[in-house]
């Protein structure tokens, strides 16, 4: 899993502001498929997560089932113009907002 | 309601002839009384039916929660006191003003979410006013319970508040999904401190300015601004005896943690991916049947997907797929896109910018999937100010159930739509997801509409309709689609405490001692 770099210098900035920090990827109904960002702690990653790697050191998870649902992709982290709208950390300081882009197992190697 | 096809369009607020005045800021709502964010703070709210803003509306901080929590706590003795006589009476003078101000509440609603407003006169807006007067009603019919341990010993159950409960409101039904929480929750004797989304801040500000002299200072507190920082200081705060939450699953996960860290209950609904299944039979006779069905399948773009519960998976039974699919996507070819205030419309613009961009994602990603774009799949060509909207147009997808796109809430209007053989591999598909919110049946055979009613893994199976919220019925979600239920009395000891007195009416000692 990666991050863009434009989404690489937010997540440090946040971490400067905030310590260190967790990603969750979100499922369901409105904000459902952002990335949502929390300090390290808030919620702790429980035996159904799974953990996707690390953006600039801070670690990302998803429900095991929602990533084996989603085919199990390659995931890019990126952000987008507008605040965010829910929890995500970055709707404290930022006018941008994490998305998750997603590249899957058989269309990689195009 | 019948659905009049009027050509007319409403000004927009604050222009002259619209129902809804203006001002340009909004302050939050506390203690009965407007009030300047702490943070001094305000931001610029868009109408997405052309993406100009119109109002600029609190962006509070966490001091302003406790502002409200202070307003809600010395207001909670004396509405907790009230006897259920009082509180019906404010719940049904809230539902009056509702009622009076229909119009307005509904140009209101649509103008700033972006749904079509004969949606918000014919559903959003009667259907609050209902939810209210149901629990006026429903309270005041409640009755605590005896239990007879013997003839000696009694247990007697009360009902009593929980006190001060922070509620955190969704942008798809910003008014009516307020009232599902408040009504019960006020109806039972508590106050309210209410966090709006951050996309539809403004209208229940316009419902605080027609109901704030009915209901006693304290009792309904509305704050705006960040949901990372106000949600949170209202989900994680000591001074709260219950949480309610409607949104997405990772803050769900966290409202429940909250709320453990707390030790208090919380109520989180959290969406879904609901099937709508269609069995052969639909297309025995071309009745009213047939088309109630029809219409049941392009229910997928009512509030243009924005629904919790939208029906957004499509099953038909493979023999009639191609002229039953042929039927619906003539219906849906049909939609007239457009000007929310305008009365002929049928669908409106998306919420927001990044709710469009979502749905675009969604739909690119079916494309590289394979599936197949039977209609819509982009955005539509709108003219004039609407250029500057959020418009997406209704979009059908066929695929198979193991695509992401039918494994993932879009939250727009984006139809997934497979087949099935038979009866059972139509329940295999419908209960091959995460989530266990909404499901429809559709059928004229009643013994196989009970059947799947029973063996479908969802809160609420609509039989033979589709996207009816009566207050009378429960409502809420299996497996990743949230804990708790909303809707139907069961709501008042959701919002309670049981108060058990057990009491001895025998004058003899136990004799252990």
């Amino acid at each position: 899993m990666t991050a863009t770099p434009a989404a690489l210098e937010v997540i440090t900035r946040l971490e400067a502001a905030h310590g260190p920090l967790v990603f969750f990827q979100s499922g369901g109904c409105c904000e459902g498929t952002a990335p949502m960002c929390l300090s390290e702690g808030e919620l702790a990653a429980g035996p159904r997560d799974r953990y996707l790697g690390s953006l600039a050191g801070q670690p990302f998870f998803i429900g095991s089932d929602q990533d084996d649902r989603w085919g199990r992709p390659t995931f890019v982290v990126d952000i987008r113009p507008g605040a965010a709208e829910g929890f995500s950390l970055e709707g404290l300081s930022e006018d941008v907002h994490f998305v998750t882009r997603t590249v899957s197992p058989s269309s990689a190697g195009r | 309601m019948a659905i009049t096809e009027q050509g007319t369009t409403y000004e927009a607020p604050g222009q002259i002839g619209s129902p809804v005045t203006l001002h340009d800021r909004y302050e939050n709502y506390i203690g009965g009384a407007w009030t300047q964010p702490t943070t001094g703070r305000y931001r610029g709210n868009p109408t997405p039916s052309t993406g100009e803003t119109f109002c600029e509306v609190a962006s509070s901080g966490a001091a302003d929660i406790e502002l409200a929590l202070d307003a809600a706590h010395a207001a909670k003795a004396a509405w907790g006191a009230k006897s259920p006589t009082e509180r019906a009476a404010v719940l049904d003078a809230i539902a009056d003003a509702i009622d009076a101000n229909r119009e307005m509440l509904a140009v209101a609603e649509s103008y700033e979410n972006g749904k079509p407003v004969r949606e918000t006169l014919n559903a959003d807006i009667p259907l609050a006013a209902d939810h209210f007067r149901y629990f006026a009603g429903a309270v005041r019919a409640e009755e605590g319970r005896i239990s007879e341990i013997d003839d000696q010993t009694y247990a007697y159950h009360f009902h009593e508040p929980l006190g001060v409960v922070g509620q955190i409101i969704p942008f798809n039904f910003p008014l009516l999904m307020a009232a599902w929480k408040l009504a019960p929750a006020l109806a039972a004797g508590n106050c309210s401190v209410l966090k709006p989304a951050s996309p539809t801040p403004w209208s229940i500000l316009k419902l605080a300015e027609v109901i704030g002299d009915v209901i006693p200072p304290g009792v309904l507190n509305i704050v705006n601004g960040p949901g990372a920082e106000i949600g949170r200081a209202l989900a994680s705060n000591q001074r709260i005896a219950k949480i309610a939450f409607t949104g997405e699953t990772v803050t769900g996960r966290l409202i429940m943690s909250y709320a453990a860290q707390n030790l208090i209950p919380s109520t989180t609904e959290l969406g879904g991916k609901s099937p709508n299944i269609f069995f052969a039979d639909v297309l025995a006779s071309d009745d009213d049947f047939l088309d109630k069905a029809i219409e049941g399948l392009v229910l997928y773009a009512f509030n243009k997907g924005e629904v919790c519960t939208c029906p957004s998976r499509a099953l038909i039974q493979e023999s009639i797929y191609d002229e039953f699919m042929g039927r619906c996507l003539e219906r849906i070819e049909a939609i007239k896109q457009g000007d929310p205030l305008d009365l002929a419309t049928m669908i409106g613009p998306q919420v927001s910018t990044a709710q469009r961009e979502k749905i675009e994602g969604y739909v690119q990603i079916g494309r590289d999937e394979g599936a197949e774009v039977l209609i819509g799949g982009g955005r539509p060509l709108m003219e004039d100010r609407l250029a500057g909207g959020y418009y997406f147009e209704p979009t059908v997808l066929k695929g198979h159930n193991k695509m992401r796109v039918f494994q993932e809430e879009i939250f727009g209007p984006v139809l997934a739509v497979t087949t099935f053989k038979d009866e059972a591999e139509a329940l295999e598909i419908a209960n091959d997801t995460m989530y266990g919110l909404g499901a429809g049946v559709w059928t004229r055979d009643g013994s196989r509409a009970f059947r799947m009613g029973r063996a479908i893994q969802a809160g609420r199976v609509w039989t033979n309709c589709y996207h009816q919220y009566p207050a009378h019925a429960a409502f809420g979600g299996y497996k990743s689609s949230g804990v708790g239920r909303e809707n139907h009395r069961m709501m008042l000891e959701h919002y309670s405490q049981t108060k058990c007195l057990l009491v001895s009416y025998d004058p003899k000692p136990m004799g252990f001692f």
